[in-house]
């Protein structure tokens, strides 16, 4: 297959599955089996484009033959082409999980369109080589989320739904200021051609306040610290399989943003003596640390699972940040040039683990959302002090939960241990020792919490029923429980408790392919050129006019 | 023009965020409005306020001759507000709504998805 | 709304108004206009009915439904994107033939692609308009409980 048609293809699987879901609005079952097979076929095509791009190879493909620096382009390096398989294995997954938990009502109103729709967007996002398309491609991601989060209609999801479009759009509206500012900056908006004109100008003051513009605007949609206040409000709201797909993958498209942007355009971090850097070094402990504490309150399983994404999102901003750190240091004048190589290897090693976390994170983060709406469908409530003794009743289920738990907490072999051992050895060897002990308070904390849902539902008898409690209470947003239903949910959250194992057992690969995408954020000249060939013709002039005064 | 177009920018997003900070959510939708036009605008702006012919080549020649305005600031605006169109008709839906679902139009009796559950979140009764 | 003025008007707008939508859509190769523009006109004739007649009646004019119409419309600009990879050309790269209608409009795929826009422009506004009318409609003339099945959304 050309590499210009695979790189294509995330985007247009699930694009066409959308299309074809409306156009066949009238029958769920065929819309089911839409989405199933489109998923089948996104994981296939991103299979294909990791196998590509693990061996050094950079897709592209510049839509309508443009020439580069105008083109709207999809770009796949290795980092992109991880997103783009973890993207798949969510929406091959919350297709399976879909067909046992979605109710009738909502596929009526167009569930699975707006969840292909959203995939399709959310792998536009993970391959475009440009800033405006990244935007526009944020806005279709959001454009979906925002009918995803409100059907069904009842007052929690709708008030819900009015603080997350109201946070996202603003966010879109600050990130599309940054996008204007950056014209006026390098007057062009390919990624590329950004991090080269960047690189070669000559005055500096206007970078940090456009790059802080960029983190903030991105900062809103991935739930960072002052920001994240949307996320525990909204996330618990709709359906299971809504919310354990947004929880997967929407906060960490807004990472991936940070990281693609921070790597291209802040090479070396060194701009106003790192102020950058450092700001997320302390944004991302305080996010960890808010997060994990709000999980400690709260008493609903969704709930605390939707702290916790906050508080994790923390720990891939940490990776980010010690790698910025590092990169400033070396940047140091006057550096011994041994401390300098050792820097640099020490912050690879921090991008390296960053990108693991994202990896394992979204896996084990969207299948405890799976297994939090099996308990909500089977109880009909998430309420830790309503339901109890499950582990007697449903012991398949409180192992499907036991091993994600386990892995977010980072108990050793499971795939969250490589995640957070690589961070704090990166840590470690770049010196920043104060965020290390933070994150491995935080990561205590996480296993507090995770006991804590453990205890409450799986282990302590279950309450008595009290007399006011004629009927089982029923959730309007799940499905109502058959054995058909449950068997497809059950296989969904089993395969990805296989993925989290096989992460974890077989760390080795999926560290491999880390490390290639940790190399190519490290050092982004192949990305550039793939994107920016050199034979480009450099001559189009964009600013011909005169200016009026 | 550009230091007018600049005090426009900067008066769009001061409403905008004045509005956004109301509580009740048809404001709030407008301050996100206004902000929207804000982006555009500064867009509009700090590409570069031209005067030249629109940027088309004629018939028979390889480019265009004489000063002409930049078309990718245009085009990206376009884009925004056909996004924007969208996002805030279904914003509108949205709210619409969420005021006959809550019985009200203010954000701060709209926290049932906040509150410990159980506890009463107001504002149904008004 | 009940006005004879609007209601006998709009009988006579609403062909206009389409067809100079359809004008708008095919003038849109080389000068001001297109599917985006030609959309939102189509769409505001069928509004403009909602207002005259209801969006009872208007769903009955329009034949289709609204999002069956934007599927359509999204099915066109897709076929009109996919047809270069066929030809092994990138995606999206536009494919002329030196057919013409009207003796100037040449057939391509972005006239399909810019149809496309027109629909799912009309369509998907169409929906939003039909949706909001019925529920003030509801609103003012209430109906025993009974759930909407749109949920609230497009």
């Amino acid at each position: 297959m050309s590499a210009q048609l695979l790189i294509t293809l995330p985007v247009l699987i699930p694009i066409t599955g959308a299309v074809l879901c409306i156009l066949a609005w009238r029958s769920t079952h065929a819309q089911r089996a839409i989405n199933l097979t489109a998923s089948l076929a996104l994981l296939a095509a991103a299979i294909l484009l990791v196998m590509r791009t693990s061996a050094g190879e950079i897709p592209t493909v510049r839509l309508g033959a443009w020439p580069a620096p105008v083109a709207i382009n999809f770009i796949g390096d290795a980092f992109s082409a991880i997103m783009v398989l973890l993207n798949a294995i969510v929406a091959v997954a919350g297709a399976l999980y879909a067909l046992g938990a979605t109710p009738k009502a909502h596929e009526r109103s167009g569930y699975h369109p707006l969840m292909l729709s959203l995939i399709g967007a959310c792998s536009g996002a993970f391959t475009t080589g440009d800033l405006f398309n990244l935007y526009v491609w944020f806005e279709v991601m959001l454009l979906s989320s925002f009918v995803l989060l409100s059907l069904g209609g009842s007052r929690p999801q709708l008030e819900s739904a009015v603080k997350y479009v109201t946070l996202n759009l603003l966010s879109s509206f600050l990130f599309l200021s940054a996008i204007g500012l950056t014209y006026a900056l390098v007057g062009t908006l390919n990624l590329a051609a950004i991090a080269e004109r960047l690189a070669a100008s000559e005055d500096r003051s206007l970078f940090t306040p456009v790059i802080g513009l960029l983190l903030v605007g991105f900062g809103i949609k991935g739930g960072l610290f002052p920001f994240f206040f949307w996320l525990p409000a909204s996330y618990h709201t709709p359906s299971p399989v809504v919310s354990g797909v947004f929880a997967g993958l929407l906060t960490k498209v807004g990472v991936y943003a940070i990281i693609r942007t921070t790597q291209l355009f802040a090479p070396g971090w060194s701009i106003d003596g790192g102020v950058i850097a450092h700001a997320l070094i302390w944004i991302s402990g305080l996010t960890m640390v808010t997060g994990v504490l709000g999980a400690a309150v709260q008493q609903d399983m969704r709930r605390i699972l939707s702290f916790h994404i906050v508080s994790q999102v923390g720990y891939m901003v940490m990776g980010l940040a010690i790698a910025g750190v590092a990169f400033d240091s070396a940047q140091a004048p006057g550096i011994d040039p041994a401390q300098r190589t050792a820097l640099m290897g020490a912050g690879a090693l921090a991008l390296t683990g960053t990108v693991f976390y994202i990896l394992h994170h979204i896996i084990v983060k969207a299948n405890l959302f799976f297994v939090a709406g099996i308990v909500e469908q089977l109880e009909g409530t998430g309420e830790l002090p309503r339901i109890g003794g499950l582990y007697k009743r449903r012991p398949l289920l409180a192992a499907l939960f036991f091993i994600p738990a386990m892995s977010l907490s980072g108990i050793p072999i499971l795939s969250g241990f490589w995640g957070k051992f690589i961070l704090v050895r990166a840590g470690l060897e770049s010196g920043a020792d104060i965020i290390v002990a933070v994150s491995l308070a935080v990561s205590l904390a996480t296993l507090f919490s995770m006991t804590k849902i453990w205890a409450n539902v799986f282990w302590a008898p279950p309450p008595p029923a009290s007399p006011n409690d004629t009927q089982r209470p029923t959730s309007p947003t799940i499905a109502p429980p058959t054995p058909a239903r449950t068997a497809c949910m059950y296989t969904a959250c089993g395969a990805m408790a296989l993925v989290t194992i096989a992460i974890g057992f077989g760390a080795g690969f999926a560290v491999d392919l880390a490390e290639t995408a940790g190399a190519q954020l490290t050092d982004p000249t192949p990305y550039i050129q793939a994107l920016l060939p050199t034979d480009a013709p450099t001559d189009i002039e964009l600013t011909a006019g005169e200016v009026t005064p | 023009m550009t230091p007018l177009l600049a005090l426009s920018t900067g008066v769009l997003f001061a409403t905008g965020m004045y509005m956004l900070l109301r509580r009740s959510i048809v404001k709030i939708l407008i301050g996100l409005v206004l902000m929207g036009h804000g982006a555009n605008l500064l867009i509009l702006t700090s590409a570069g306020i031209l005067r030249g012919s629109p940027p088309l080549i004629p018939q028979g020649e390889e480019r265009i001759a004489d000063a002409h305005a930049d078309p990718l600031p245009q085009a990206l605006i376009l884009t925004a507000i056909v996004i924007s169109f969208a996002i805030v008709s279904f914003a509108c839906v949205l709210v619409k709504r969420a005021y006959e679902i809550a019985g009200t139009d203010d954000t701060e009796a709209m926290r049932s998805s906040e509150l410990p559950i159980g506890s009463d979140p107001g504002g149904a009764d008004t | 709304m009940n006005s004879v003025i609007l209601r006998t008007t709009t009988v006579f707008i609403l062909p206009l108004l389409l067809m100079l939508s359809l004008i708008v859509l095919l003038r849109g190769h080389n000068e001001p206009g297109g599917g985006f523009v030609g959309g939102l006109l189509a769409s505001a004739a069928f509004t403009l009915y909602v207002l005259a007649a209801g969006a009872k009646a208007a769903r009955h004019l329009l034949h289709v439904h609204p999002i069956t119409l934007a599927g359509a419309g999204l099915l066109f600009a897709l076929i009109s994107g996919v047809m270069s990879i066929v030809a092994g050309h990138p995606l999206f790269d536009a494919l002329w033939t030196d057919t013409k209608i009207i003796g100037q409009v040449k057939i391509g795929t972005p006239l399909l692609f810019d149809i496309g826009v027109y629909l799912t422009v009309c369509g998907v506004v169409c929906a939003i308009a039909f949706q909001l009318s019925e529920s003030a409609e509801d609103a003012r003339d209430p109906s025993p409980d009974e759930a909407d099945p749109e949920g609230g959304t497009l």
